[in-house]
């Protein structure tokens, strides 16, 4: 099945590692002592494990290719995927998310409080997911200084409880109202731009809000940042940090059922047509007599608003903040939530969350390898699917027409 | 009482039993957390080869009260988020004493975590004073100085031993860096022998810093007090030095670092740093660091020498108070002196370590040698 | 009057370190519209090749001057190779998938460079080489301006002329503009755009890896994280001037350089990345397009 003209392409593909990583993981020096060490044994490694790799990438295409072509000639169809097929009709879907919710619910009985922990930091994020799937998912706008609004939830909380004493309660509404009130601000100036533009704009804006926490010590304590943040409370009762874990745990349960409702109500409403309808195409949006500025000022504001609530739970539960929470690679993270799990899709999002926030953690066990895995994890998932783990599906009427064509 | 009880109703109702870390166990559990991985990991490495060195070096002896010590090593990336996760990862694996975290800010997030599962921490390098000023953080201690003290250090040193008046205080705007410049300018200002010429903050990690360094010598600052790590110390000094300025250059223990020396080179010379009293005349201290030498073949990093006092100053007060319960942990390290790399030393109730202090070094001939 | 011409020439140096890794992007972002986050690694990675190679050589007691040029042929000739790898591992397979994934697979190959250098090399600061030495005509102007900044100025302002000449005029050139202008048109007239788009990946890749090792022997060390922050700001740089637009890359980098130095000079450097960004959102908002970007006309 394998022709050795494959062989020596895997062949030239592993020399051409080999010469690649030669300077890098070859030679090291000390410029002090003035020594060289070659370290000849990684370029062996590298050779083989680049050949092996390429032969088995070469196969996983030759079994796709054999694939395609069997069902071109007939012989296997190809049905819905099974995701989709469990997503859309209710008799999979309703006991799936019972089941979901079931096992969530008695999680922390079933694993250490740690698990439960990291769990908690998950759910964190797929909430946040949520909301940036709003800005960037539904409404096409390329949103990288998300961590803004989380931040600004976080020290809304922080402070209102530093200065006045104010709860958790009290500062959850608070919190995601002043996100929301940030998100119109950054929307404001960005109503002109388009993409990339956009892109950099609210990355800029992140940095801004990061950069003013740093530095203004009078109104946010600078680098230091806020310590001894109460972690919420149960009508008044002390909690150990045990039980404080478990009462996160439920909150945040809650939180996630909360945001997938919302969301999945907006997405099918007036507002949620409109930011579907602004991402395909803005001119025809306007043309359509839709408010171009509303729409767009809307999605920034109710995308934001998730990110203020999750901002308030997470200064509860880290009991500590400081500017350095709140950089540019958080907001790239959620993003790669966002579209690696299925841009649109809200089952996607979920998914999406859970391993990018789980995989690290349970790397841990490679150590060192860690972040290396979890960078070629990304480019991997993303090359071979990229449109995500869970594909949103589009609406789509089929007409009993000769021409099977899908409403695209 | 009333929330006592509501709470035990609230464990039974819940089901849900604490994993308090006893001695029953058959080996001692010292965790080692901090930065291991990122753009910090050159600070927390160190201290994962250090408590190597010692539990090697105490199993080898036959463990503590016949029992062997375990390490349990992890990364919080010194973030604070993350090292909530880390704690408490820590503490479900049964963790008994904790050596770490790095960075203050990290740290200050985990030790609620530890405070109630009952560990003590150790940290080699989290100089925050408010971490044991405060009183909020009875769990831990530390074998290095707080920043005031080493704030305090350096102003003496200035106003006093150079007799200067104009000083620049620059900072990189980190939790560390731009906390002890803010002491260093509380303390000339109040001192009333000299003034503050500038105070202001550099972006880590930028291209370049003419632009400030600039802004000093225009100043009219005699020298510049600069609170960071190396990395910006270098960068600023050198290019300092290549605008032909002979400002004086003052900075803490994050420069009186060899990585600094190194990567300064000539420009290096003649800055000084504040840095814990010179222990290389410590036979302890040089045993630690030809042990390094020989198992991993490189000179130890920063905080090396922390880090092994401080894993030697845990495992030693298990071992005095033949437990690992919080409380008498807490009493043994306060009793009981125990010699290490920086010294013999013991702790006073807020967790600081007496008898570790500050001295000043200045670079001379590539090697920091204490001024006298 | 003289702080003012420092400060001056302080950006000036900030500028075009900027500009120099803000050709890259825009090369890249110009043919295949796909912000390359993973191009600050690859300037990370020819600066940490020239640093390894000229460290070598000065052990094995070569001069200064072929050591230099040693040092930067390798960065180059290694950092290009990258450039050709990453675009054929994590773009080219994605050419037609959503933009997004490209951009995600950026992002990851961006962490995933990162600590492949950490891992194969250190995580320490280590100190580069000073390979421009300070020239003795200079020595009058030391205080303002330096050798190395003179030297980083004068190879931005070649490699743009350069670029901007072969874009206009050779044949590669012309086959890039008729890429970024429309793919498939480009493959109908027999333009083989794969290899223009490798191209556009060495060209741009080379030049960062000159870059990376100017810039590095300017501030006298390295570590596996200074691709990070400079590349932020190139891209920065990039979309302030037009992204996409040769000569906008370069004047988007002064336009920062210089903003972020009189910030400093004249009010503080503790708000000098908050004056830039602030910068850039106003321009933006009366320039959508960058500096010298074309307004593109939508059609529907």
């Amino acid at each position: 099945m394998f022709k050795i003209e494959e062989l020596k392409k895997s062949l030239l593909i592993s020399l051409w590692f080999a010469f690649l990583t030669f300077p890098l993981l070859v030679i090291k020096v000390n410029p002090i002592e003035r020594t060289v060490l070659w370290r000849w044994e990684n370029m062996v490694y590298v050779a083989i494990g680049s050949f092996v790799i390429s032969i088995l990438v070469r196969l996983f295409y030759l079994h796709q290719e054999r694939r395609r072509e069997r069902v071109a000639r007939g012989e296997i169809t190809l049905g819905d995927p099974w995701i989709q097929t469990l997503l859309s009709e209710p008799r999979y879907l309703y006991p799936f998310s019972a089941a979901v919710l079931a096992v969530s619910l008695v999680f922390p009985f079933l694993f250490s409080t740690y698990q439960t922990n990291i769990m908690i930091t998950a759910l964190m994020y797929v909430v946040l997911g949520l909301g940036l799937n709003i800005v960037v998912g539904l409404a096409g706008l390329l949103d990288l200084g998300y961590v803004a609004f989380y931040a600004v939830g976080a020290y809304s909380y922080a402070l209102l409880n530093y200065h006045f004493d104010i709860g958790f309660w009290m500062a959850l509404p608070i919190g995601a109202l002043l996100a929301a009130l940030f998100g119109v601000l950054l929307g404001f100036p960005v109503l002109r731009l388009r993409g990339d533009y956009l892109a950099i704009v609210t990355l800029g804006f992140g940095e801004i809000i990061r950069l003013i926490l740093e530095n203004w010590n009078e109104f946010s304590q600078g680098p230091s940042g806020i310590s001894n943040i109460p972690r919420p409370g149960l009508f008044g009762m002390e909690l150990s940090l045990d039980q404080a874990i478990l009462y996160l745990y439920y909150l945040m349960i809650a939180a996630v059922a909360f945001t997938i409702f919302v969301v999945n109500r907006l997405q099918d409403s007036r507002i949620g047509r409109a930011w579907v309808a602004l991402r395909e195409d803005e001119i025809a949006c306007q043309a359509m007599g839709i408010d171009k500025r509303k729409t767009k000022l809307t999605a920034f504001a109710l995308g934001a608003t998730w990110a203020g609530i999750v901002g308030v739970i997470f200064a509860a539960k880290t009991t500590f903040i400081n500017p350095a929470s709140f950089t540019f690679l958080e907001s790239a993270i959620i993003l790669c939530i966002v579209v690696l799990g299925g841009m649109g899709s809200i089952f996607g999002v979920i998914v999406g969350a859970l391993i990018l926030i789980l995989l690290p953690e349970h790397l841990r066990a490679l150590s060192d390898y860690r972040m290396l895995a979890f960078g070629a994890v990304l480019v991997t998932m993303m090359i071979f699917r990229p449109q995500g783990v869970v594909a949103n599906i589009r609406r789509s009427y089929r007409f009993e027409s000769k021409v099977d064509g899908e409403a695209r | 009482m009333k929330k006592s009880m509501a709470k035990s109703l609230l464990v039974a109702a819940l089901g849900f039993g604490l994993t308090v870390p006893a001695f029953a166990a058959d080996t001692i559990k010292l965790g080692v957390a901090g930065a291991h991985s990122g753009d910090l990991a050159s600070y927390g490495l160190p201290s994962v080869n250090a408590a190597k060195l010692v539990v090697d070096q105490v199993n080898a002896k036959g463990g503590i009260d016949g029992k062997q010590v375990e390490l349990l090593i992890e990364d919080d990336v010194c973030k604070p988020e993350v090292a909530t996760n880390t704690a408490t990862k820590l503490v479900s694996d049964g963790v008994h004493v904790v050596l770490g975290h790095i960075c203050s800010g990290a740290t200050k997030a985990a030790l609620p975590i530890y405070n109630n599962a009952g560990v003590v921490v150790m940290s080699p390098s989290a100089t925050n004073p408010a971490l044991t000023q405060s009183g909020d953080y009875p769990n831990f201690y530390r074998t290095i100085a707080s920043d005031d003290a080493q704030a305090r250090t350096e102003v003496d040193f200035a106003l006093g031993t150079l007799g200067l008046t104009k000083i620049a205080v620059i900072h990189d705007k980190g939790d560390y860096g731009k906390g002890l410049a803010e002491f260093a300018k509380t303390f000339i200002e109040k001192s009333g022998k000299g003034e503050v010429t500038l105070f202001e903050g550099v972006t880590p990690g930028a291209v370049d810093y003419s632009a400030v360094v600039q802004k000093i010598k225009r100043s009219g600052a005699e020298a510049v007090i600069f609170g960071g790590y190396h990395p910006e110390a270098s960068k600023i000094i050198t290019q300092m030095r290549k605008k032909r300025m002979d400002t004086i250059f003052i900075s803490d223990d994050g420069v009186k670092d060899d990585t600094f020396i190194k990567v300064a080179g000539k420009y290096a010379e003649g800055v000084y740093a504040t840095g814990p009293k010179d222990t290389s005349s410590n036979p302890l201290s040089k045993e630690a660091v030809e042990a390094h030498k020989k198992t991993f073949g490189s000179d130890p990093g920063a905080f090396f020498e922390n880090a092994y006092s401080a894993a030697l100053a845990l495992l030693n007060a298990v071992d005095q108070a033949d437990s690992t319960d919080m409380a008498k942990v807490r009493a043994a390290l306060q009793s009981s002196d125990v010699a290490t790399p920086v010294g013999t030393i013991r702790f006073d109730e807020i967790g600081d370590a007496v008898g570790v202090g500050f001295a000043m070094y200045q670079v001379k001939d590539g090697q920091y040698v204490e001024v006298k | 009057m003289e702080y003012f011409i420092e400060l001056f020439f302080s950006g000036l140096t900030r500028g075009s370190i900027y500009a120099l890794i803000a050709l890259g992007y825009t090369m890249v972002y110009g043919i295949i519209g796909l912000i390359n986050f993973a191009h600050g690694e690859i300037y990370m990675i020819g600066a940490f090749t020239s640093f390894i190679v000229a460290t070598v050589l000065s052990i094995y007691g070569f001069p200064l001057l072929s050591i230099v040029l040693l040092a930067g042929l390798a960065a180059a000739v290694w950092s290009a190779s990258y450039g050709f790898t990453i675009e054929r591992i994590a773009y080219r397979p994605l050419r037609q998938a959503p933009r997004l994934s490209a951009l995600i697979s950026a992002i990851g190959m961006s962490i995933f460079l990162q600590n492949y250098v950490l891992l194969a090399q250190t995580s320490d600061f280590q100190p580069f080489p000073e390979l421009i030495p300070d020239f003795d005509f200079m020595e009058p102007y030391a205080h303002v301006v330096g050798s190395s900044d003179i030297v980083i100025l004068l190879t931005t302002a070649v490699s743009m002329i350069a670029l901007t000449l072969l874009i206009k005029f050779s044949r590669v050139g012309k086959a890039m503009r008729a890429t970024s202008q429309d793919r498939t048109m480009a493959m109908l007239v027999g333009i083989n755009v794969n290899n223009v788009i490798s191209m556009t990946f060495i060209i741009g890749s080379a030049l960062a890896a000159i870059g990376g090792m100017l810039i590095a022997s300017h501030i006298g060390q390295i570590n596996f994280f200074i691709g990070f922050i400079a590349g932020i700001k190139a891209f920065t740089a990039a979309v302030l001037g037009g992204i996409g637009s040769i000569p906008g890359a370069v004047l988007g980098g002064f336009v920062l350089g210089l903003t972020e130095s009189f910030a400093t000079g004249y009010v503080s450097s503790d708000y000098e990345d908050v004056f830039a960004f602030s910068l850039l959102v106003l321009i933006l908002i009366f320039k959508p397009a960058g500096l010298l970007g074309r307004e593109e006309t939508q059609k529907v």
